[in-house]
Formats: C-alpha cells, sequence, structure tokens
C-alpha cells in the first residue's frame, strides 16, 4: 500500500507539471505566435477600442440595428449577492434558460415576443440560445428585420437586404452547420455604411 | 429533417469508422509497450516517470494489485485537488480573483474531475481560477482518461490471456496512455482549435464598450488546452459553464465536428483493440455494431424530436421550420445539436452544445436513455468497453445456454465467478440513479432543486443523477444543484457508477485470465455476426432498459404526451 | 430421442398426487430459500396477505381486487413447487423399484478357511471383507470376483433380462450388489460401503435426493438472483416517483409489478429442468455421478470413440487366408485353425468356422489335442498353442515377425508385409500366422462398419464435435475405416497411455474430451477425461474413474449423453430469455394501470386495450401464474433438439424464445383480461 502511496504521489506531481503547467503554458505560446488573433479571443476593435469579440453575441435593442437572439443570461444582483438579475449576453456568465418544451414561462416569454413581433417569426427569434451569447441568427431572422432596420436608418430596404446577402455565411464547405449571419459583424457594417 | 442533416450524420459515422482500426492499431502497440512513431522522444520520458516513481512497469498485477493501486491513485488525486480548489484564491493563474471554492463544491467537483464525469455544480468562468482549471481539472481530465483506457484494457486482457494470474501494470498503463495517446493528440487539437477561433491566453477578462455603448465582460483564459483533452477523454467539463455551446469553446461547425470525432474516436479504436488482443478483429466490428444500431436508433429518434420544433410554440404563429431551437446555436442548428447531445451521452463524455433541458420531451429522453444504459454506446474512453463486455458476458450467458453449451464469449467460458461479479456491476447504475432519484424527489431539499414543474422537474432530477452515476456529467441545467444535498449525493452517486463498476469489472478481468481458453468449433456460439449483435442489443434494452421504464414513464413519456395534449406546467 | 428411452407419461395420476402433496411441502421457507427468485415471491406475497388481511378487517374498498391478486400470488409459488415435485415424482417411482429389490439381503462372510463362512446381514459389510455367494443368492454389496464365474441376472438394475457371465480376473470381475447369481458359485471382495453402493448412489441420483446446483445452475442463480435485486430496486422507487407527481400507488399493486417482472417463469422450472435432464439420462439407462457431468457432456469438443462396437460391429470375421509364395491355402487355413482352437474371442471363432465352411478342415477336439495353449497377452500381442512340438502363434505382423526373428529364423519380411499392407488398406486386419517361426501366410480380418454410423458422424460435425476412432490396429486400417465410418480423425495402435496422451493434449488446446471405457487399464484415461462413460459390464476401477454409468454398456451413446447435456443447457437458456423478454408485455400491461389515475395521459401506453386498470394488472399476475404451468411439459421434456451447428440452434431459439417471449404474453394478457372482464373479476 505505502509503495502505491508512493507512486501515486510521485506521479501526480509528474503529470501535474507536465499536463497541468507544461503543456497549457507552451500550446498559450504556440497559439499566441501562430494565431494571435483567435488566440487572443477574436477581439473587435472600433477605433481603437474594443468592441466585443466577433464569436460573443452582443445585446442589440435599437430600431436601427440587426437584433440577434433572446438571451438568458444573468449577473448577481447588485442589491443582493444570493440573486440574480437578467443581464444578456453577460459573456462572463454563459448560460441557457434550461426551460423545458411544456414549460408555462416559456410559452409565455415566446408568446409575448412572438406577439410583438408579429406572424411567422422565424424561430431563432423568439429562442434564447444555449449559451445566451449566439452571435449568429439564421438568414431568415435577419430578413425579417430588414424593413424594420431600413426604415430607422432611412435605407432602401435593397440596400440592407444587400448588405444582409454580403453578410450571409453559408454551410462550411457547403455542408457543415447551418447558414447564418454574425450580428455584430452585421451590425458594424451597416454602421460603416451609413457613415459613407 | 432534411438531407443536409443526415449527410452530416452520415459523415460524422463514416468518419468514426475510418479512425476505428488504424488507432485501435496504435493503441494496441502503446498499451502492448510495443515501439511506436513516438517512442524516441518519450520513451525516456516514461523511463524517467517510473524511475522517479519507483515502478517497475514489466511488473504483472493481479487484478486485486491493479485496483488497489488505482484506488490509491484516486485518492491521493482527490485530495490533491480538492486542497488546490480550497486554496485557489491564495495561489497564482487567478486574474479574476476568484474565491476559494466551497468545501461540498469543491468536494464535488475533485470527485466529479476524478471520476471522469465532469458533473459541474458552477459555472468555470465564474468559479475557477485559470490555475485550477489547468492544474487541477485539466490534469485529471487527462488522468480519469488514461484510467478508464488503461482499466478497459485489463479486461481485454483478462479475455485474451489464458491461465495467466496478471492483467497488467496499472502504472505503466496509465503512464502510456497518457505519453503516447491523449497528450500528443491534444497537442495538435490545441493549434486545430486556436485556428478555429477557441482562446488560449492568460489574460484577464476583457472588458468591451458594445456597439450600443453597453459594457460587456468578456470571460477568457486557456480554452484550447483544455477542450481538447476535455472532448478525447470525453470527460466534458466545460471551461465556461455553457460548455461546447460556448461560441469560444465551439465557434464553428467545423470544431463541431472535431469535438463530435475526439469523443467517438478513443471508445471506438478500443473495440478494435478487443478484437486484436483476442485474435480476431470481427469481434471488435460486432461489439462496434451493437454499439451502432444503439446509437443510430437514438440519433434517428433525437433528431426527429428536435427538428419537429415545440409545437406549442408553433401554435403562436412562430415559424417552427427550424426545429426546436430554445437552448440552441444558430451555427449548429437542430440536426448537430440532436447528434451532439447522442454523441456525448453515448459516450459518457457530457459535454453539449445546446440545453438538454430544453431538448423536446422524447429528445431529451434519448440522452437519459443513453446514460441508463449504463454508458455502453462506445461510452467513455475505456469505460465504454468494459460496460459493453460486461453486458456481453451477461448476454452470452442469457441466451448462450440456447446453443446447449456452457456459455463462453472469446474462449472463456462465463461461469458463476463472472456472472455474479457482472451482475454487481450493472446493478450498481440502477441502485444510485433509482436510490438517490426517489430519495430526491421527497425530500425538501431534493424538491427544491428543478427549475421546471411537473414531470419535466422529475425529469431534471432523474437526469442529475442518471448522469452522476453513469459518469457522464451532461444536465439538465435548470436543476440547482449547488447545494450541500446535491453536491454531496450526486458525489456518491458518481463514485458508486465509478468505483462499483471498476472493482467487480477487475474481479472479472482477473477470473477471466486465470481461465484456460476454449477452442471454437461449430458448436461454439459464433459472436462475431448480426445475430450476436441483435442479441447484445436486444439484452441491453432489456436488462439496462426495462428497469428504468417506470421512472421514465413519469418524466419524459409522461411530458411527451402532456405536450401533445397542449397541458402546460 | 431413440426407441431405448423408456416413456413415461407427464400426467402419470401415480406422479401427480404426491406431487400435489410435495408442491404444499415445499413451500416450507427454509426449503425454498435455495431457490432465491420463488423465496422472494413467497415472502412478498406473505407481506401482500397480511396487508390484504388489514384492509378487508378494517373494510378498505376494493379488497376484493387485492384478494384475487394475493390468491394468484400463492397459485404462482405453488406452481413453481408442484414443477419441481412433478420431476422429482417421476425419479422417485423409479427409485421405489430399486427400493424394493434391494430387500435385506444376507451375507455369507468368509472367515477365511476354505469356505467357511458366517451369515451377516449385508449392510454390515466392510470394505475389504470377502464374501461367498452362491446361486440363488442375492450379491450383498458392490465388489469384485476372487475367485470363480458365474452367470448374474442384472436385470434389477439394467432392465436387461438376459443373465451376464462374470469371472475372476479381467475386465469382468465386478459385480453389483442387488443382481441374482444363477449358477455356480463365486467368492467376492466387497468395494464398497453400504449407503455408498452402486444401488444406493443409483437411488439417491434418481430420488434427487444428493442433488446438488450445477456450477452453470449456480451461475443461473446468481444471474436471476441480481435481476431478482433490479426490480426491487425498480419497484421499491416508485412510491417516491408517484409522490413526486401526487398520486400514490397501492403496495398490492407495487407486488403484484414486482412478481410480474421478476423471473419467476424460469425461476420456478430451474431446478425442474435440472431433474428431469437427469432422468432423461437415467431413462436412457445412463447413471451420472453428478449433474456437473452432464452439463460437461454438453460441452464435449472431441469425442474418442472406441472403434470396436461403437463404429464397427463388435466382431471382426476372418475372411481370407493368404499363403506366401510356396504355401498352399490350405496349409495357412490348417495353422491359423490349430492357432484359433482356444481362442474364445469372436475372431477366433471365425477363423474356426471359415477353415470349416471354405476349406473342409474338421473341427479338432481340443481336449484330444494335448497341446497347451499359449492366451493372448498385451506384451506378446500373439496367441497359439504349442502342440506336438511345434509353436504355433498368430497374432500381430510385427509381433509374428518378431517371434520368428527370436527363434532364430529370417523371415519373408517384404511380402509378408506387402500383403499386410494390402489388406490393411483395404480396411482390412491382417493376422500372421506361423509355425515354429515360419511365417505361412495371413488371416484376412474384416471389419464391418455400421450402419448409419456416418451420418451419426456428420450430425456431430455440424454440432462442432470432432470424433476420434481409438483402436489397436495398425495405421493403415485405421486410416482405411476411418474415411469408410467418417470420423474425423483416429488413434492407431492405441495403447492406453497413448489414450490418455490424446487427451491430454486436447485438453491443452482448451477442448473438453468425452470418451468410454471399461477396462482396467482405462481408467486413467476415464479420469482424465471431462466425460468418462463407464460401461456397466466394466471393472469397478473404471467405474470408479468415470463420471457415468452406462448400465447397457453400449458405446454409442457416448452420442445421445452430449445430445442429452445439450438438451439440458437449451432447455434452461431458452426458458430464461422467454421469461425476460416477457417483461416487456408485463411493462405494458401494468404500468399505465399503475399511474392512470394521476396521469391520465399515459392510457395511451395500454396498447392491448385491457379493460380496466385492475383487470390489467390481474390479467398480467394471472398469466405469469399460468405461464409457469404451460411450460412444466417443456421444462420436463426438454426444448426440441435437432443436431446442427451454434447459429443455426440460436437463430432458431432465438426466434422462438425470444421473439415469442415477446410476443406471446400480449396476447396471453390480453386473453385473459377478456376473460376477467367477462367474468366481472376486476
Amino acid at each position: 500500500m505505502l509503495r502505491h502511496f508512493r507512486a501515486s504521489v510521485v506521479m501526480l506531481l509528474l503529470m501535474t507539471v507536465l499536463l497541468g503547467i507544461a503543456y497549457p503554458l507552451a500550446m498559450v505560446g504556440v497559439a499566441g505566435a501562430a494565431f494571435p488573433g483567435q488566440a487572443g479571443g477574436s477581439l473587435v476593435e472600433k477605433d481603437g477600442k474594443v468592441v466585443g469579440s466577433t464569436l460573443i453575441g452582443q445585446s442589440f435593442t435599437g430600431e436601427g440595428y440587426f437584433h440577434g437572439r433572446p438571451s438568458a443570461t444573468t449577473d448577481t444582483d447588485p442589491a443582493d449577492s444570493a440573486k440574480t438579475v437578467a443581464a444578456p449576453y453577460n459573456a462572463a456568465n454563459s448560460a441557457g434558460s434550461n426551460l423545458g418544451p411544456t414549460s408555462k414561462a416559456l410559452i409565455d416569454r415566446v408568446k409575448e415576443d412572438a406577439d410583438r413581433l408579429g406572424k411567422g417569426v422565424p424561430v431563432d427569434l423568439v429562442t434564447t440560445s444555449g449559451s445566451g451569447l449566439d452571435p449568429h441568427v439564421s438568414p431568415a431572422a435577419a430578413a425579417w428585420q430588414i424593413a424594420r432596420v431600413a426604415r430607422a436608418r432611412g435605407l432602401r430596404e435593397i440596400e440592407v437586404q444587400a448588405l444582409v446577402n454580403q453578410y450571409t455565411e453559408g454551410r462550411m464547405y457547403g455542408l457543415l452547420g447551418e447558414p447564418r449571419i454574425n450580428v455584430l459583424q452585421l451590425n458594424l457594417a451597416l454602421d460603416g455604411l451609413a457613415k459613407r | 429533417m432534411t438531407l443536409n442533416g443526415w449527410a452530416q450524420i452520415a459523415l460524422f459515422c463514416g468518419l468514426v469508422l475510418l479512425l476505428t482500426r488504424p488507432l485501435g492499431g496504435y493503441l494496441d502497440n502503446v498499451m502492448a509497450g510495443r515501439r511506436t512513431l513516438l517512442s524516441p522522444v518519450l520513451r525516456p520520458v516514461e523511463r524517467g516517470f517510473y524511475r522517479l516513481a519507483g515502478i517497475d512497469p514489466s511488473e504483472e498485477q493481479s487484478w486485486w494489485v491493479y485496483a488497489r493501486a488505482m484506488v490509491v491513485f484516486h485518492i491521493v488525486g482527490f485530495a490533491f485537488l480538492y486542497f488546490l480548489l480550497r486554496l485557489q484564491d491564495l495561489l497564482p493563474l487567478n486574474p479574476q480573483g476568484m474565491s476559494a471554492v466551497a468545501p461540498d463544491l469543491a468536494g464535488n467537483t475533485a470527485v466529479s474531475f476524478l471520476t471522469n464525469t465532469n458533473w459541474q455544480s458552477y459555472g468555470g468562468e465564474t468559479t475557477m481560477s485559470y490555475l485550477s482549471q489547468m492544474a487541477g481539472l485539466s490534469v485529471q481530465n487527462f488522468l480519469s482518461a488514461a484510467t478508464g483506457i488503461a482499466l478497459a484494457v485489463a479486461l481485454v486482457r483478462g479475455f485474451a490471456r489464458a491461465e495467466s494470474k496478471g492483467i497488467g501494470n496499472f502504472w505503466a498503463d496509465m503512464v502510456r496512455v497518457t505519453l503516447y495517446v491523449l497528450l500528443p493528440f491534444c497537442l495538435l487539437l490545441t493549434v486545430f482549435y486556436v485556428w478555429q477561433g477557441v482562446p488560449q491566453n492568460l489574460s484577464s477578462y476583457v472588458e468591451a464598450t458594445t456597439v450600443e455603448g453597453a459594457k460587456q465582460t468578456i470571460a477568457q483564459g486557456p480554452v484550447a488546452s483544455q477542450l481538447a483533452i476535455k472532448m478525447l477523454g470525453t470527460n466534458g467539463g466545460g471551461f465556461f459553464n455553457a460548455n461546447s455551446a460556448h461560441p469560444y469553446e465551439n465557434p464553428t461547425a467545423l470544431s463541431n465536428l472535431v469535438q463530435m470525432l475526439s469523443i467517438f474516436a478513443i471508445g471506438a479504436a478500443l473495440t478494435n483493440l478487443f478484437g486484436r488482443a483476442v485474435g480476431d478483429e470481427r469481434q471488435g466490428w460486432a461489439i462496434l455494431a451493437a454499439m451502432s444500431v444503439l446509437f443510430l436508433a437514438g440519433v434517428v429518434v433525437c433528431y426527429w424530436a428536435e427538428a419537429g420544433g415545440n409545437p406549442l410554440i408553433g401554435a403562436l404563429g412562430v415559424d417552427n421550420a427550424a426545429g426546436n431551437m430554445e437552448g440552441k446555436e444558430v451555427r449548429f442548428g437542430a440536426p448537430l445539436s440532436a447528434l451532439f447531445a447522442v454523441i456525448t451521452t453515448a459516450a459518457s463524455c457530457g459535454a453539449v452544445n445546446a440545453m438538454l433541458d430544453s431538448f423536446m420531451p422524447l429528445g431529451g429522453m434519448v440522452p437519459l436513455i443513453n446514460m441508463l444504459l449504463g454508458e455502453i454506446i462506445i461510452g467513455g474512453v475505456g469505460a465504454g468497453l468494459y460496460g459493453m463486455l460486461l453486458f456481453a458476458v451477461l448476454a452470452i450467458f442469457l441466451a448462450g445456454l440456447m446453443v446447449g453449451r456452457t456459455p463462453e464469449y472469446v474462449g472463456k467460458k462465463i461461469e458463476a465467478r463472472e456472472v455474479k461479479f457482472t451482475m454487481l456491476a450493472i446493478l450498481c447504475v440502477p441502485l444510485a440513479v433509482l436510490g438517490f432519484t426517489a430519495l430526491a424527489s421527497v425530500v425538501p431539499a431534493g424538491l427544491a432543486g428543478p427549475a421546471n414543474a411537473g414531470p419535466h422537474g422529475f425529469s431534471e432530477i432523474l437526469y442529475a443523477y442518471t448522469s452522476a452515476a453513469a459518469n457522464n456529467g451532461s444536465a439538465f441545467g435548470g436543476l440547482t444543484a449547488n447545494t450541500v444535498f446535491y453536491n454531496g449525493t450526486l458525489a456518491v452517486a458518481m463514485m458508486v457508477g465509478r468505483f462499483a463498476i471498476i472493482i467487480p469489472m477487475l474481479a472479472v478481468a482477473g477470473a477471466l485470465a486465470a481461465k484456460r481458453k476454449a477452442a471454437a468449433s461449430a458448436g461454439t456460439f459464433p459472436t462475431h455476426g448480426p445475430l450476436f449483435v441483435g442479441l447484445l442489443v436486444g439484452a441491453v434494452l432489456i436488462v439496462g432498459g426495462l428497469t428504468f421504464l417506470p421512472a421514465l414513464a413519469l418524466g419524459p413519456i409522461v411530458e411527451h404526451f402532456a405536450l401533445l395534449a397542449g397541458t402546460l406546467f | 430421442m431413440s426407441k431405448r428411452e423408456k416413456s413415461q407419461s407427464l400426467l402419470d395420476p401415480a406422479i401427480l398426487k404426491p406431487a400435489l402433496l410435495g408442491s404444499l411441502t415445499k413451500l416450507d421457507p427454509r426449503e425454498l430459500v435455495k431457490n432465491p427468485v420463488m423465496f422472494t415471491v413467497e415472502m412478498v406475497a406473505l407481506a401482500a396477505t397480511v396487508l390484504t388481511v388489514r384492509d378487508v378487517v378494517t373494510g378498505v374498498a376494493g379488497s376484493g381486487f387485492q384478494i384475487q391478486i394475493v390468491v394468484w400470488l400463492w397459485i404462482t409459488v405453488l406452481f413453481a413447487t408442484f414443477a419441481e415435485a412433478v420431476a422429482e415424482g417421476r425419479g422417485k417411482a423409479q427409485a421405489d423399484t430399486l427400493r424394493r429389490m434391494r430387500s435385506e439381503t444376507m451375507a455369507k462372510v468368509l472367515l477365511g478357511v476354505g469356505d467357511t463362512f458366517e451369515p451377516r446381514r449385508a449392510h454390515t459389510l466392510k470394505v475389504g471383507e470377502k464374501v461367498l455367494v452362491e446361486a440363488g443368492d442375492l450379491v450383498p454389496g458392490d465388489g469384485e470376483i476372487i475367485e470363480g464365474v458365474a452367470t448374474i441376472d442384472e436385470s434389477a438394475i439394467t432392465g436387461e433380462s438376459a443373465p451376464v457371465i462374470r469371472e475372476a480376473g479381467g475386465d469382468r470381475s465386478a459385480v453389483t450388489g442387488g443382481t441374482r447369481v444363477l449358477s455356480d458359485r463365486i467368492k467376492v471382495r466387497i468395494t464398497a460401503e453400504e449407503g455408498s453402493s452402486f444401488l444406493d448412489r443409483m437411488i439417491a441420483l434418481v430420488e434427487g435426493a444428493a442433488r446438488q446446483k450445477t456450477p452453470n445452475e449456480l451461475a443461473l442463480s446468481v444471474l436471476l438472483a441480481g435481476l431478482t435485486l433490479i426490480f426491487v430496486l425498480a419497484v421499491v422507487t416508485i412510491p417516491s416517483f408517484a409522490t413526486y407527481a401526487g398520486g400514490a400507488v397501492s403496495v398490492v399493486v407495487l407486488i403484484a409489478l414486482f412478481v410480474a417482472l421478476i423471473p419467476t417463469t424460469i425461476g420456478a422450472l430451474l431446478s425442474a429442468i435440472g431433474i428431469a435432464g437427469m432422468n432423461r439420462l437415467v431413462r436412457f439407462n445412463v447413471l451420472a455421478t453428478s449433474g456437473r457431468a452432464v452439463e460437461a457432456a454438453g460441452d464435449v469438443d472431441t469425442l474418442l470413440l472406441d472403434k470396436t462396437g461403437t463404429i464397427t460391429l463388435g466382431n471382426r470375421h476372418a475372411t481370407r487366408f493368404i499363403p506366401v509364395t510356396g504355401v498352399t491355402e490350405d496349409e495357412v487355413a490348417q495353422v491359423a485353425q490349430l492357432a484359433s482352437l482356444a481362442d474364445e474371442t469372436p475372431e477366433g471363432r471365425s477363423i474356426v468356422v471359415l477353415a470349416k465352411e471354405k476349406y473342409g478342415l474338421r473341427g479338432v477336439d481340443v481336449a484330444e489335442l494335448h497341446a497347451r495353449f499359449v492366451p493372448f497377452t498385451a506384451q506378446t500381442r500373439m496367441s497359439g498353442v504349442d502342440h506336438e512340438g511345434a509353436v504355433i502363434r498368430k497374432g500381430a505382423i510385427e509381433s509374428v515377425i518378431e517371434h520368428a526373428r527370436s527363434l532364430g529364423i529370417t523371415p519373408p519380411v517384404d511380402e509378408v508385409t506387402r500383403i499386410a499392407t494390402t489388406v490393411a488398406k483395404e480396411g482390412g486386419t491382417p493376422l500372421g500366422v506361423s509355425r515354429n517361426g515360419r511365417i505361412l501366410g495371413v488371416v484376412y480380418l474384416k471389419d464391418i462398419v455400421k450402419g448409419g454410423i456416418r451420418e451419426r458422424f456428420a450430425e456431430l460435425r455440424a454440432m462442432g464435435i470432432r470424433t476420434v476412432m481409438i483402436t489397436g490396429d495398425n495405421p493403415q486400417t485405421a486410416a482405411a475405416i476411418a474415411a469408410e465410418a467418417g470420423v474425423d480423425d483416429f488413434l492407431a495402435q492405441a495403447t492406453p497411455e497413448a489414450k490418455l496422451h490424446l487427451i491430454r493434449e486436447e485438453q491443452a488446446k482448451g477442448k473438453l474430451v468425452a470418451m468410454c471405457g471399461d477396462g482396467t487399464n482405462d481408467a486413467p484415461a476415464l479420469a482424465q477425461a471431462d466425460v468418462g462413460v463407464a460401461m456397466q459390464t466394466g471393472t469397478n476401477a473404471a467405474r470408479e474413474a468415470g463420471n457415468m454409468v452406462d448400465l447397457d454398456s453400449d458405446p454409442t451413446k457416448l452420442i445421445e449423453i452430449v445430445a442429452i447435456g445439450k438438451q439440458l443447457l437449451m432447455t434452461r437458456g431458452a426458458l430464461t430469455t422467454f421469461s425476460i423478454a416477457n417483461d416487456v408485455a408485463k411493462y405494458f400491461a401494468i404500468i399505465p394501470a399503475m399511474f392512470i389515475a394521476f396521469y391520465p395521459q399515459l392510457g395511451v401506453l395500454n396498447v392491448m386495450g385491457l379493460a380496466t386498470p385492475q383487470s390489467a394488472i390481474l390479467s398480467a399476475i394471472i398469466f405469469n401464474a399460468l405461464i409457469i404451468v404451460a411450460l412444466i411439459p417443456l421444462a420436463l421434456r426438454g426444448v426440441q433438439y435437432r443436431p446442427s451447428g451454434a447459429a443455426a440452434l440460436l437463430r432458431r431459439n432465438l426466434l422462438v424464445y425470444g421473439i415469442g417471449g415477446l410476443v406471446v404474453p400480449f396476447v396471453g394478457i390480453k386473453l385473459i383480461d377478456v376473460v376477467v372482464a367477462a367474468a366481472g373479476l376486476a
């Protein structure tokens, strides 16, 4: 037993040094050298300030922006640290709603959004994502918003449509995943368009 | 359901099958201590490890010594991880200033990562320092996976050897898997994941000012290196709370595909290693075929359920064409979310790329059933193979008598001793799952957990204990599990699910190794054909599945019919 | 099976009546605890009874349904004990016959001086004592003849009415207690004490008194106990789950579900199957010393079969005399006849007959010859006579050549060997004949392969069993006969050592070996073989070494013994599979019935459309009980067995008992439900 104990302790220390320290640190080095952008979190800067990450969705509420999906992330209640409050797109605390399909809370929430957005709204615009940080919406969800965005920005729908088309990513290699639009990138492009 | 969805599923299955044989051969070489491509670099490291730890890698251990070495290693590992988490506030690499992890949570988490469960009662980015993630959790991701593979190989040796006392050397097995298999693949995978967008840094969280001018704190960390082993070792413990649904932890459909392949690769390859070890690769393919039948059945049901969407949402005038999107990411959609869910619960990974709690009742029942069957569909690295082999022993014993001979499997007669230990191992999942679920569904501390009302709440409790006992780690996340009651009972369930299977399983290995090998003839039960595959699937479903029918009836099944009737809870 | 099996009706009233009584006495929990599944049923039936009595006393509504459930639970237990009692009853009938015969025998114990003896009761005999048995006496105990020869009626044990000859020395010296000496007198040394004699063992065996669980039965019991435990968990947790859902389930309903789920069918029939398997062997006139041996018979991979009597008709016949150059056929015939006059073996007699019929040589009166007979020994492998200074010998070719050389004569080795090879290649046995060392010629002894044996071996091959022919013949002869008979392999010029070596070799390859034998020199091989069948006519040493004794002394029976062993295992497997597959339907009957009160949505699962929740539960439990009785005949008879490969057997049995086990209860429960509903029982 003692022999096993010694072997266990030594082995665990060796493994911790190798797998827990050397391996991740080496990878930080390699990744930073090979793919600095990705390794650093794919951050997006605008006018020298970090406005977010292309991979992380953020909250858009203005009429002139494309909106992402509802987000179920929360934050601790500043008033009471034991409680939480809704905080959409809180990228320091990813989470889904975890509401089941027969949940009254879920159906009530969706009903409210669906009533507001109108009949035939694409499902991703009324459902929360798994991470609460989904950077994408479906092409249908973007199309659903073109009229509103164009109206708010005083642009022609066809111009906005063109931009949406430009930012629509197809399936990877025509096969993997689903067609989607990165909301942050689309909105940044919209702002760029307005400036011109 | 779309053609594209099916094409992606077919692509995944095809790639797994392509990987099985070459990887199986490589694993076989490594575990037998033969020379491999990496030997020139790694052999000196390996030798150094043995020397420092005072181990003779060629010493054959009896099943009992093997088990003891494994248990002692786990006890030491537990103590180390527990104190690392308790003291993380005092240790370096903690840019966000995370406080010490509470005792019950630290205990639960240590058990969870040691048992390859990776149940998380916490959210990674709000609880763990980088040091805890790297030197604590990641290390156990490696070691628990290596242990699983070592144990499976020990059982395989039981089948392969004849009249032998030993079943291998735990230390040598564990070190070889780690050095020659897990670490090299993880180096490659980490670089790949970073390329796809997964962060790998030690920076503090980024404070961004959003386009609309709000503040957004974006969590960072050495994500990719941990992600690589989390998938390859079927651990599943997310760096972030949202796990592989988090865009940082699974940025693209390609990273998603590689993650799914990582989950299955070693588990599938081990079936081939089994075939090679017993001298007939068809035996391995038969096991893999049985796993595949169960897997595909799960995929069909789950994909069908998720692609159909929630009729209650459809009734509100929402366009449901994309399926049930609550808790899912747009880049994956219904097909990849369903596929990932089935894979992660078939293997005991537990990583998720969509929130299972929000799956349709039948869609969520598939992961639940996968785990209730004992994680034998590919399964956790190693755990899946030994779990399935135990079922094979049982199936052979049940029906093998029908050929008019004492049942035997790959030349080993199945007798009272093997049946006894096999039953013991098979008994412990129902014991932990049903026992604790029954407890939690009546005591106030348990009833406080579920976030959802009605049958779905019951499913949340059932899912938690199932996930723990099956060492999976995925969750119906609505359950508030970070309480003393759940942390404690789930930790016990995880230990039962790991050790109460491993120790009888090793006893079976020891008993089998000591037997002489019976010669095969036309009168021997053929265990490499479709008939055996069908029998094995039947035994798994009837013995593994029927036990849980009452519980499933009161959870997902009744919820499904309630949903159809438009009942809300 | 074959015609040799003595038929025994399944529903013989002589067996049924005591069985009904037996099924009640077997309810004793101390007895029943050996069967964990049925013991569990009895315990929960007891609990249900107590609860129901309480409910009836306190006047709880709906206790009529509860009473019916309780009644059927008890019936389930009774059916199980009944099955075992019936199986035992069939053996008991046999044992009683044996006992009647073993009346109080008196033994004439020799005092050591001449033939003086003192009469003593047989049961006081000690091992090693010598007794005198005269015409008309019953042999007082198992023993070995040390002096004399006698005809003995063994019909009491073997059922064979023709008397047999037993004599001192050699392979026919064993006598069995309870048999009767018909003529002459013999002195017997007792080799078994009262209580452990052959007859006692036989009675104990057929009665099932000495029955112990066989290894496979033990393993199956463990499995069934494990499954029972799993279902305990599945059922005891239901009340909590129901509470969560805001409902409740009555204890009696839970007990009904539990009993329906646990493998009662196989649990009830397991011991009956074992007893019946043993009885099948007994009815084949084979006694196994343990159930383990019967199981091992099913596992046999290699059968060692003696050529003579098993593959070929017992006797070889001389068909030709072949002279060497310069000798006439008549001369060979004459010398061969002389050499064989005292040879009472069938071969010897056939030489005399051939000489007489074909060569017109008159039989010579042996007594007149004043010749000295030289008997066959294993060392010389020759026999013959020394007559008027002439040394006449016949025997194996090598031996005769050796014999010639020992007398200083150069034998025509080439020619003799050529003739012998020709004979051997045709499947015959060459026998050299010599006078004063000069080899005159060769006797052609022809072996006749039994009709239909080739097909039997083909069947065995399909079952995956390799047959090896054991023969003392030379390799050429052996090869020719082996080819004719269709065996897979042969061992020529077999010595006891060679046999033993062959068995060990096969076993080292992981094979199970069965063989039969009768001689003392077979004893080591019989002991080494996994299944050793000793012939009843054999020596005590052989009978002790084997683990089965064939009362008919018919070596072909090995094949049937293997079939019985396989059938036993198959019956167990089939009923286990059936029993477990049944659970699917039972769940579909009981689960909706149990939960419908608080989750009406689950009514969808009532796929059988059972009338009411109560009738559903009752029907399931009635089906569960009735299926036991329905399967008793199958348990006793064994499942149908056709020799074929494992894959084909498995496919067929999985279809019948696996798929059948899934489907039958759906139909059965529905039918019972129709009756229950029509009768207004629930």
